[in-house]
């Protein structure tokens, strides 16, 4: 059996230890991320929305006392929610990458090789991930100048950095296996736009649940955003409360992100057909 | 290239096919675009698939790199079967699109790198392997700029540099020179042939270019309307229809010379945008 074909090019005797899946998913997010080093611009235009809704709408209705907020000032209330809209907004454009590069020919070079599907979904997970950090960072700072009571202890921004990440991995998965089935840029754009706003205002990101009526609080339970705003409001701000509890919170997160990765992983191989 | 053959392995595995078909088959809604074929190519060669528009070609291709599942039958590449065995498959070849898989906004070393982490070649051997890619495609020079600013031919180039790197028994170009100047439609041949002679590649390639798969090909296929019509070495194709034939004519004696108005929109346009990209 020592022919060429049969054996295993040299590479990868050696290469393809236990840790093979791990590395996958890294080169994958590694091609992203240099990317997004060699061309920022995305990142700055990114700055513009949470500005606008922090600096002014929060600035505004902070004055209205409109929203039961339960004791909270509705700047310190909202700006969670302003943080998680923004990683949705970035996160749930990110699948008309894959489009593009299904267009350009570059997703059948990363399916041709022996990368498992599912690398090759969490890998642009990982990549959004990365992104979202640094939306983390601009939402800190805009608060903090806006004299938000944030809380800047290890631990809460670890956690928040958590909550951010996951949720920008939900969203971008969400949006991987929105490009994978309507295939094509312009129906892409079309669904992005008509998705975003319902999630963000289906959810407990700038209001209460407690605010709204019986079917759009039922449509807000099962919204992804809604736990990732409620880990914020808790990890983020001085006296903000969970009320569904940090664990419900990032148990719910971690269940929708385990479900969009095995549709995704599915629905991958399905962009070039 | 013409050593004693038992002792050598890469001579030995002349015995096992690159490519087997068994009555391959897919089709598209009523359309089909691979009809029963069963042929073999043999290692070590550069084989030339040869087709009017809409032959069936790049659904072959795509077939036999495990990118599109056969509707019927089944082949065997680099001894490893595309339906059960995608990932051993995918391990032991590499694909150059028609299309563009360099990524533009990346280095030609990044895209190495990017290639060499996915095919698992360890650390210690990946920088000399992209280093040595580089130099073999001859584009050391250009390692560190952004692959957006490279020439049609350095990109084709390039691109072959990131399929070769994890030494592919078996390397699938579909159509490689496909809108580029003269000058370096003949440095990527020249590549080609040199890829074959150091490394041993078989070389499995499509082309619409006659003077390509007389100069480069071993072996040339016929194929159309998803069947293959005739395969054989070019000066043999040739010879069968006179002595002063050329494979232009054998390809008009195969293909019939009506113009086949098949093959959609969306493959014109990319084949168009990929032409314009490289020029």
């Amino acid at each position: 059996m020592s022919h060429a074909h049969g054996a295993l090019p040299a590479a990868w005797s050696e290469g393809a230890g236990r840790f093979a899946f791990l590395r996958q998913t890294a080169a994958v997010a590694e091609a992203d991320i240099r990317k997004l080093i060699h061309d920022p611009v995305e990142l700055l235009t990114r700055m513009v929305q949470p500005v606008l809704w922090l600096a002014i709408f929060g600035e505004v209705f902070s004055r209205a006392r409109a929203i039961p907020t339960g004791g909270l000032r509705y700047l310190d209330f909202m700006t969670p929610g302003v943080l998680a809209q923004s990683v949705l907004f970035g996160a749930i454009f990110y699948g008309i990458s894959l489009i593009w590069e299904r267009d350009l020919g570059i997703v059948h070079k990363f399916l041709v090789s022996p990368t498992p599907r599912a690398a090759l979904v969490l890998g642009r997970a990982v990549s959004s991930m990365a992104r979202s950090l640094c939306q983390m960072i601009l939402v800190f700072l805009l608060a903090s100048l806006l004299g938000v009571h944030l809380r800047f202890g290890v631990a809460s921004l670890a956690g928040v950095a958590a909550a951010v990440m996951l949720g920008s991995a939900i969203f971008s998965t969400f949006s991987l296996i929105a490009a994978c089935i309507v295939k094509s840029r312009e129906r892409f754009m079309g669904i992005g736009q008509v998705l975003t706003m319902p999630l963000f205002f289906a959810s407990n990101a700038i209001y209460p649940l407690s605010m709204m009526p019986g079917w759009l609080r039922s449509i807000s339970i099962v919204n992804p955003l809604t736990y990732q705003v409620d880990a914020l409001r808790c990890l983020m701000i001085q006296a903000g409360a969970s009320m569904f509890g940090l664990p419900v919170d990032f148990a719910a997160q971690l269940l929708a992100f385990a479900v969009l990765v095995a549709i995704a992983t599915r629905l991958y191989p399905k962009i070039i057909t | 290239m013409t050593s004693v053959s038992t002792e050598i392995p890469s001579r030995a595995s002349e015995a096992v096919p690159a490519v087997q078909t068994m009555e391959l088959t897919r089709t598209f809604d009523d359309l089909v675009a691979v009809d029963h074929l069963s042929f073999v190519t043999a290692s070590g060669s550069i084989f030339g698939l040869l087709g009017p528009n809409g032959a069936g070609k790049s659904t072959l291709i795509k077939m036999l790199t495990t990118l599109l599942h056969p509707t019927a039958g089944t082949a065997l590449v680099a001894g490893f079967d595309i339906v059960r065995q995608p990932r051993e498959v995918r391990k032991r070849i590499g694909y150059v699109s028609q299309m563009l898989s360099a990524d533009g906004d990346l280095t030609g070393y990044e895209n190495l790198l990017i290639s060499a982490k996915l095919y698992g070649i360890p650390r210690h051997e990946r920088s000399q392997r992209i280093g040595q890619a580089l130099e073999f495609m001859e584009l050391t020079h250009a390692a560190d700029r952004v692959v957006r600013h490279y020439s049609g031919g350095m990109i084709r180039r390039l691109e072959i540099a990131q399929s070769m790197l994890h030494r592919p028994a078996l390397l699938f170009l579909d159509e490689p020179t496909v809108g580029l100047d003269p000058v370096a439609k003949l440095a990527v041949w020249h590549r080609i042939q040199a890829l074959r002679g150091e490394f041993d590649t078989t070389i499995f390639m499509t082309t619409h270019d006659m003077d390509e798969a007389d100069e480069l090909c071993d072996v040339v296929a016929f194929m159309h309307s998803g069947r293959l019509l005739a395969q054989g070495p070019p000066a043999e194709l040739k010879a069968r229809l006179g002595h002063e034939a050329t494979l232009g004519d054998v390809f008009i004696h195969y293909a019939g010379s009506a113009i086949v108005e098949e093959g959609e929109w969306t493959n014109v346009a990319r084949a168009r945008r990929t032409a314009r990209r490289l020029e």
